[in-house]
């Protein structure tokens, strides 16, 4: 049968980073389809953050090339980035969750979902606020609307995080190790809203530890060790049956979790 | 035994009050250009542009590192051989003192400014905020809160500073002062009032500052 491949939502081609002589990510070839959610995984120092922040432009990659739905970029060491107007374009496409949340204290949890619609998008304050809060109902916070995010659990500012991303409306999402600075009862409220975005179709890059969650919710899994990929597949076949050596040493410290 | 002599001195109290009127009126000038110099410079500090961060760094190091006396003899003495314009005292006294807060602000602000975690300038640039937004909506707002308390208290130095502006015949409260003092020849008291007055403006200020830092300290 020959149905026409859709095109992939990111694809990944070539990217290099280095930071001084210390190569980060030496020759990174990744494509990923649209509604799929890949889980990063990888020892620490691998190189997977530094993959998911360079996708958001946080981290400038010295080669190759990144496209995330319409947009595209090229990078070569030596041309001056794009204009931070269109930076900015492109990172309002990719949500972004951060491991250590990163909310704005200074705002209430509804005005910091507001914040991008009206900052990034010029949106009217009513607009952006409906927006705000179907999405904090979404993650189960409508009650904390009003409340400072130093008033929250860390499962709860990392929610209204999501929220926060979401608002964007963008078309991949972006989670840095979303649940590693959570205490341990609080992940799984973070990992089921993950879900269930997962669920509706929400193409998704997640960096993690939990092993668990990325055989059980990933479609693909992609294991990196010194900035390159070492194996990529379907979640449950990499992690259950993994082909490379360096893959089987990383995952052997989770089986006791499984 | 000394004899103190106040009375005398009840004469020349429109005087004082015309020297603390100036003096305030002073402070307030070089403390609203100064926080201005110091926004520009401290933010100049942390432009992605090299020229910007040189010619700050080049501005704030040039006053910070040179006596406020000299400065301002040099901006009422010297600078008008070099542009072939006159200067007035209160124009030199106002560039002065501003130029020499500026350069201690713009410290201050760029202390703020880079106190605030990076984790919050990224979230802001995640959002596909502009740099310049996310320093408006996000940063700034946050390090005010923390620039305040030097803030102030650079402020209240600027007050005693503007004491120097005597020197080249501003009218202020030491000047006047002085004409009091050689009038009457009666320097213990008139320098004594002079300092009073100076402790007494200067006193609730410092009572605001202690406030400000401790509701910061609850608010974190």
């Amino acid at each position: 049968m020959n149905t026409p491949q859709t095109a992939p939502k990111i694809e990944v081609a070539a990217l290099k980073k280095q930071f001084g002589d210390h190569v980060v990510l030496r020759d990174i070839n990744l494509n990923i389809d649209p509604g799929a959610v890949v889980a990063l995984i990888g020892p620490s120092g691998s190189g997977k953050s530094t993959l998911l922040r360079c996708l958001n432009l946080l981290v400038v990659p010295n080669g190759g090339r990144i496209r995330i739905g319409a947009d595209s970029f090229d990078f070569d060491g030596n041309k001056p980035l794009p204009s931070p107007k269109a930076q900015a374009k492109f990172r309002s496409n990719a949500g972004m969750v951060f491991q250590h949340f990163n909310l704005f204290p200074h705002m209430t949890v509804l005005q910091n979902v507001m914040e991008g619609p009206i900052s990034a998008k010029n949106m009217h304050k009513g607009e952006a606020e409906a927006i705000a809060r179907r999405l904090l109902a979404k993650v189960g916070l409508a009650d904390k609307a009003d409340a400072f995010p130093n008033r929250l659990s860390g499962g709860q500012k990392q929610r209204v995080a999501i929220a926060r991303a979401l608002a964007m409306e963008p078309e991949v999402m972006l989670f840095d190790e979303a649940t590693s600075a959570l205490d341990p009862e609080l992940v799984s409220e973070v990992l089921s809203v993950m879900r269930d975005l997962a669920a509706e179709g929400m193409t998704m890059i997640i960096v993690t530890h939990e092993i668990a969650f990325a055989r059980d919710v990933a479609d693909r899994v992609v294991f990196m060790r010194d900035g390159v990929i070492v194996e990529e597949g379907p979640a449950r076949e990499v992690i259950d049956n993994p082909r490379q050596e360096a893959t089987r040493s990383f995952l052997s410290h989770f089986h006791t979790r499984n | 035994m000394y004899t103190f002599n106040y009375d005398i001195l009840w004469g020349y109290r429109w005087l004082f009050l015309n020297g603390t009127l100036v003096t305030i009126g002073l402070t307030i000038g070089i403390i609203v250009l100064g926080l201005l110099l110091g926004l520009i410079a401290g933010l100049a500090q942390l432009s992605r542009f090299a020229v910007l961060r040189w010619v700050s760094w080049l501005y704030i190091e040039l006053f910070r590192c040179t006596p406020l006396l000299v400065q301002l003899l040099w901006f009422y003495y010297a600078l008008p051989i070099l542009v072939g314009i006159q200067i007035d005292a209160v124009t030199a006294s106002v560039l002065t003192l501003s130029l020499y807060g500026g350069s201690f602000y713009a410290e201050v602000i760029r202390g703020g400014v880079v106190s605030i975690e990076p984790g919050q300038t990224e979230a802001g640039l995640a959002l596909g905020m502009t740099p310049a937004r996310v320093m408006r909506r996000i940063v700034l707002p946050q390090a005010v809160k923390r620039m305040i308390p030097p803030l102030m208290n650079q402020s209240i130095i600027q007050f005693k500073n503007t004491s120097l502006v005597s020197v080249v015949a501003v009218p202020d409260l030491l000047y006047q002062g002085q004409v009091a003092a050689t009038d009457t020849f009666r320097p213990l008291e008139v320098y004594s009032i002079v300092a009073l007055i100076y402790f007494v403006v200067l006193v609730p200020l410092t009572a605001v500052v202690k406030r400000a830092e401790r509701k910061l300290q609850v608010s974190h």
